[in-house]
């Protein structure tokens, strides 16, 4: 980071950019430009400070007169709730398992960013905003970049007070390592659990509020669609899971903190119950969903095994560094075992395209080049339809040199879980991994306060699109969700309800009986079609078209057919669909038909959106934009945009709205990693 | 619980070790019986130590039999509903049978003091022994199917005490790191094999014939 | 390999429930035991039977959602989730009894899902640091001994998925109680709430309805995190000074 790449944060150092292409005309219809209305201007360094102060504030009297709705417990929603409970709100808190713990956030891995600079190795705010724009591909707002840079050291002082148990040194201060190929180490882990002690804190601190009678926890409770009235989020329609009742929750503003859509793709990192159906109803409600094309594939993962497979495994990514990535030279070697190929017949393919990154080349990077491989006819593992899909992670290596205590000691959890899964002994017989869905950047639009374009609706989390770009970088997503969840949501969402309490409406207001009625309606269709084929089945099909035609590389042929096949798809889906049992007690094949739904219109949108977009950047790599040797190529003349789509209605098409993305303290650079 | 547990097993120490004095001769046995009740005199009346044991013994019964009750129907209360298959794999037969082994002990326990204390009853050949415990007991175990009950009951009482010593060390918290842990796990062996090794040595010998008369 | 199967089906709270049998064919070793009942499922689905209701989420063993007694082992016949067993633990040809866990505080909601929300309650009463946003010290100004911070996480893996409730004979949650206790006690953090918290929980653990603890040790036999006995030594422990203390 040379000096001067940083610049004052108050002159604009880019233009609006100019889309010459238009692949996916046809598909979509253009609206106006957006602009964040609350974007905060003056020095970066200063405009979260100074944002805080203009907030209104809301007379500690008053707030138990206001209601707030938070959907989602994991960090984004359990971290608000706790907060704006312990603020004196009235909180009430939805998820749709069985306890606010168990929300997906928990199964994060590696850690947790923050710009603690413990080590003294050169970490600041402006390194960690920089990397994080960086690694973003410069497709991220860099006002709310910065300004979760700068709370990110406050989510550790928080998290520790609350009991988390990080990774000490033997002093007893807390230990970080570096993650994620950034040359600082910056991250807090609590050994390969990270997530789950960060959600455990603020479940806790949650559940604390419970006690303390300001917050209300409703579990097993899905929410299914967005109140709006007068223009303004008001509340949400839920089922309970357990009784079946449809119920209907009012307030004066609305959190969506529901998680990432990766499941989309079927199979995917994220929990069975992962969706995007508040989310997207929230976006048929008029609500912008923004850059829904923006994946992140992980790539060490378990491979798929077979078609019975339910979900995919992570394998943490520290594993790269330490394990050699290789397939065989030769075709024919394939189907031998590992231990009986020679070294010379071994390719080393990221360590022979990178020299100097070698195997710890970006997330897309090392992904891309594994689904190469593997396309070439050059992967390893059982066949899964015509082609193996898998290259394997080799210890073999770090083992010799360290020993095979050190590797035990390291990746202990790792290697049993994966010895658990494949039933293969990973210090003996070479990994197989492969790539798989893992984070959406994309989600609802939201301002720099966090409120979408519904007024009253905010939205925290992965859910929305806000601080990754195109890509995210390792360990990010624990601390958006927290800093969202603990320290931006409680100081935005002020301001808002200082206009409050609003004015108080029933259950009887028409646009809450239309709200009702529509989710009523809907359920009944889907035990009524009473055709053939099981929600999951439609799961599966979708995710293989997504998979296939807008996973890790995409073409404007592909994205077309993708299209088309989903249209199909959903004619079906809405024909011969079979959901058993009723309304009116437990049902998960009516939970997911729902969810199955709402997937096949996203997925839809999504590939419109990837077809729009004919550029490579972050997550998302379009053929026809790459550079000579095969490197993904951004158009920041053209794309340099935040693409905001808005709901075009049943018959209609989306409409995009684009908000340009001006940087005023960083300037936008290709990235190289050769 | 765990209280009135380890005063229990005090007791059948310094119980055993009185039986024991069986194979220093009538003697010792008998003036063992005799300084019982006489220790603490003259600041206790005749048998006031014994008074006082017995008691301590009756109220830590009370104690634990009452927290048995409770711990068993708090138990029943927190599963109504049986398994159809159930298997164990983190306990000993010890430790699922305190209840049962329990009951087996207060069941001896009555027949027990009949035997010896309250009514005296000489199987063998009705004689009391009057003030010879020695002869009383001798007469019991020359009849086989006494020493047979008395050795089941050995077996019950080494199984709770098995897991009965090492489950109060944990009560207690006395057994916070996995090295305390094994010691209180030795400690139970230690105490469940002596205890009903011990007691068992008397009755043995009298019916094979080393302690006589 | 090819199962028969012997499910726990309950259509409600206040239905009787029982054992139904079930076959299932060509069950691959790779599959995960969840992914088996999804076959069965989607078997079911055309069969024009509804699915088996049974909790999952995360399937990675760490959410803590599945559960299952299977074959009366909790999580089954491995050290692990039932999400993570998987099917080359069973043989061609078994017989394979699954029932939900069974307590009274956690009653059947359906099938094989019960409610464990008393967990939930139990956290309640006690079990977290008071700690209001924005008002934390710096991270670093308060240093945790490596070896009690070490302790503390090891038990701070606990899942909240109920299996030592529905391994222990007594119905006891005191290793689930346990683990929260010592973990928050044995940080620097957790002192000020230390006696109060363990008092109230206990409390609550008892007033759910859950058994006492008889130290039998199932419930640590059956932990897939493997949280060891000492916890409930430790939670007699803190108990017995907290009371002693006046708590
Ligand atoms: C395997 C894995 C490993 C990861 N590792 C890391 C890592 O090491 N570092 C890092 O920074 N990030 C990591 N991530 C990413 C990160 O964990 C997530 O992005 C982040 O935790 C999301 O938090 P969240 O609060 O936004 O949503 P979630 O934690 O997903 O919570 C969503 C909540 O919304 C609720 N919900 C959803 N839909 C509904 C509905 N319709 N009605 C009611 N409730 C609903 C759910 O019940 C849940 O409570 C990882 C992700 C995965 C999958
Ligand atoms: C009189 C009839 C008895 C009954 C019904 C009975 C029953 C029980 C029960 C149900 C327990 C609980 C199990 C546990 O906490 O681990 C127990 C514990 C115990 N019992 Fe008994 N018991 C009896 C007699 C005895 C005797 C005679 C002794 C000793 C000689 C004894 C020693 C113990 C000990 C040491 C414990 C462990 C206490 C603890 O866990 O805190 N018991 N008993
Ligand atoms: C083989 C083993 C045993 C023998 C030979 C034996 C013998 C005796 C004798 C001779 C007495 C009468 C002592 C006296 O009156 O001075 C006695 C009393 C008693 N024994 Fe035992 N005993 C045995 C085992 C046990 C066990 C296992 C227990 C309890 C668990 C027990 C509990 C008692 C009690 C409570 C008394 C009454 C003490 C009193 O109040 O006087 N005994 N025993
Ligand atoms: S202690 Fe173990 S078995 Fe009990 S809830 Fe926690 S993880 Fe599950
Ligand atoms: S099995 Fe039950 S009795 Fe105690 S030691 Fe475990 S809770
Ligand atoms: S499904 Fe999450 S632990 Fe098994």
């Amino acid at each position: 980071m040379a000096g001067s790449t940083l610049h004052d944060g108050l002159t604009p150092l880019n233009g609006p950019s100019e889309q010459k292409s238009d692949d996916a005309r046809g598909y979509y219809t253009l609206g106006d430009k957006l602009v964040d209305p609350v974007a905060p201007t003056g020095p970066i360094k200063d405009r979260w400070t100074t944002r805080k102060f203009e907030n209104r504030l809301v007379n500690p009297a008053n707030r138990r007169k206001l209601d707030v709705i938070i959907v989602g417990t994991g960090l984004a929603g359990g971290a608000a709730a706790a907060t704006l409970g312990e603020a004196g709100y009235n909180v009430k808190s939805f998820c749709y398992q069985d306890s606010p713990r168990r929300a997906h956030s928990i199964a994060a891995q590696g850690g947790i960013n923050a710009a603690k600079n413990y080590k003294e190795d050169g970490d600041s705010t402006f390194r960690l905003f920089y990397d994080t724009v960086k690694g973003g591909d410069y497709r991220s707002r860099e006002s709310n970049v910065y300004r979760l840079a700068e709370v990110s050291a406050n989510i550790i002082d928080q998290c520790v007070a609350q009991g988390v148990p990080f990774a000490r040194e033997y002093g007893g201060l807390l230990d970080n390592r570096s993650f994620g190929g950034v040359q600082v180490s910056r991250t807090f882990y609590a050994r390969g659990q990270t997530g789950q002690q960060l959600l455990i804190g603020a479940y806790q601190a949650m559940e604390r509020q419970v006690a303390a009678g300001t917050v209300e926890s409703f579990t097993r409770h899905e929410m299914l669609e967005l109140i709006v009235v007068d223009g303004k989020a008001r509340g949400i329609i839920a089922r309970d899971m357990v009784t079946g009742e449809i119920e209907t929750h009012l307030a004066d503003v609305v959190v969506l903190a529901t998680g990432g859509y990766g499941n989309v793709f079927f199979l995917s990192t994220n929990a069975m119950g992962s969706n995007v159906t508040a989310a997207w109803r929230a976006h048929r409600k008029g609500a912008y969903m923004a850059n829904p094309c923006y994946t992140q594939i992980h790539p060490t993962c378990i491979p798929v095994s077979g078609d019975h497979q339910s979900k995919l495994t992570l394998m943490s990514e520290s594993l790269r560094n330490d394990g050699r990535i290789w397939v065989p030279k030769k075709k024919e070697d394939c189907e031998k075992d590992p231990r009986d190929i020679p070294e010379e017949d071994r390719d080393y393919y990221l360590e022979r395209i990178y020299p100097s990154f070698g195997n710890l080349v970006p997330r897309d990077i090392a992904s891309r080049q594994a689904k190469n491989m593997c396309d070439e006819g050059r992967g390893v593992g059982p066949l899964v339809g015509d082609f193996r899909r898998g290259v394997y992670l080799d210890l073999g290596d770090a083992i010799k040199r360290l020993g095979k205590d050190a590797i035990e000691e390291k990746y202990d959890n790792l290697l049993d879980m994966y010895e658990r899964i494949t039933g293969e002994n990973p210090y003996e017989v070479p990994m197989r991994i492969y790539p798989a869905v893992h984070y959406v950047m994309g989600g609802l639009w939201v301002d720099y306060h966090l409120q979408s374009n519904i007024p009253g609706l905010f939205v925290s989390g992965e859910a929305n699109f806000s601080d990754h770009g195109a890509n995210r970088l390792g360990a990010s997503a624990l601390m958006q969700g927290l800093a969202d969840g603990y320290f931006v949501l409680p100081n935005t969402i002020r301001d808002y309800l200082a206009d409050g309490p609003f004015e108080k409406i029933d259950e009887t207001h028409e646009a809450v009986v239309e709200a009702r009625r529509s989710v009523e309606d809907r359920v009944q269709k889907f035990l009524s079609i009473n055709g053939t084929r099981s929600a999951d089945s439609y799961h599966k099909e979708l995710g293989n078209i997504m998979w296939e035609y807008c996973g890790m590389e995409r073409t404007e042929d592909g994205l077309r057919k993708a299209i088309d096949m989903i249209r199909e798809l959903k004619a079906d889906f809405w024909s011969n669909l079979k959901v058993l049992g009723s309304a009116d007690t437990l049902n998960q094949s009516l939970e997911k038909a729902g969810r199955v739904a709402d997937f096949i219109e996203l997925g839809e949108l999504m590939c419109i959106d990837a077809l729009n977009r004919r550029e490579s950047c972050g997550g998302h790599f379009r053929a026809e934009s790459q550079t000579d040797d095969g490197e993904a190529l951004r158009h920041d003349d053209e794309f340099a945009y935040v693409a905001a789509w808005e709901w075009g209605g049943d018959e209609g098409q989306p409409v995009l709205h684009k908000e340009d993305l001006i940087y005023t303290a960083i300037e936008m650079k290709q990235r190289s990693y050769k | 619980m765990a209280v009135s547990g380890l005063l229990f097993i005090g007791f059948v120490l310094g119980h055993m070790y009185g039986n024991l004095k069986a194979f220093a001769g009538e003697e010792s046995f008998n003036e063992y019986a005799h300084h019982l009740r006489v220790l603490g005199e003259p600041m206790l009346p005749y048998s006031g130590f014994l008074w006082i044991m017995r008691v301590g013994l009756i109220l830590a019964l009370i104690a634990h039999v009452a927290s048995a009750v409770i711990l068993a129907r708090r138990a029943a209360k927190a599963r109504p509903v049986k398994y159809a298959v159930k298997k164990n794999n983190g306990s000993s037969i010890s430790s699922r049978t305190m209840r049962w082994g329990g009951v087996t002990l207060l069941v001896f326990i009555v027949w027990h003091l009949l035997n010896f204390t309250i009514v005296k009853i000489n199987p063998s050949n009705g004689d009391t022994g009057g003030d010879n415990p020695y002869h009383l007991v001798v007469d019991t175990f020359d009849t086989w199917w006494m020493t047979v009950i008395y050795l089941l009951a050995m077996v019950a009482l080494g199984l709770h005490l098995h897991h009965g010593t090492f489950s109060s060390l944990q009560t207690l918290g006395l057994t916070g790191s996995a090295v305390s842990r094994a010691r209180a796990r030795a400690a139970g062996w230690v105490v469940a094999i002596v205890v009903a090794g011990g007691f068992s040595l008397v009755p043995l010998f009298v019916l094979v014939g080393i302690i006589e008369k | 390999m090819n199962l028969t199967l012997k499910i726990w089906r309950q259509a409600g709270p206040n239905d009787k429930g029982g054992l139904h049998t079930y076959q299932v064919a060509d069950i691959s070793a790779d599959m995960s035991f969840l992914e088996m009942l999804d076959v069965l499922n989607e078997q079911l689905n055309e069969k024009g039977e509804e699915p088996v209701a049974f909790d999952s989420d995360c399937r990675e063993g760490i959410c803590g959602m599945c559960s299952l007694m299977i074959n009366g082992e909790a999580h089954g016949p491995e050290v692990t989730t039932t999400c993570q067993l998987h099917m080359r633990s069973f043989k061609d040809g078994d017989t394979i009894t699954i029932e939900p866990w069974r307590a009274e505080p956690f009653p059947v909601v359906k099938d094989l899902i019960v409610d464990r929300s008393a967990f939930d309650r139990i956290i309640q009463s006690g079990g977290f640091i008071s700690a209001n946003t924005g008002s934390a010290p710096e991270a670093n100004s308060v240093p945790a001994p490596r070896d009690k911070a070490m302790r503390a996480f090891n038990v701070a893996t606990c899942i909240g998925c109920g299996a030592c409730v529905a391994a222990c004979p007594n119905g006891s949650a005191s290793l689930f109680v346990g683990a929260k206790i010592t973990h928050l006690g044995e940080l620097p953090q957790g002192q000020p709430e230390r006696w109060s918290r363990v008092v109230d929980m206990v409390g609550q653990h008892d007033h759910e309805g859950f058994g006492g603890c008889t130290n039998i040790g199932e419930c640590a036999a059956a932990c897939p995190k493997e949280i060891p006995l000492d916890v409930i030594s430790q939670l007699n422990k803190d108990l017995r000074t907290a009371l002693k203390n006046g708590h």
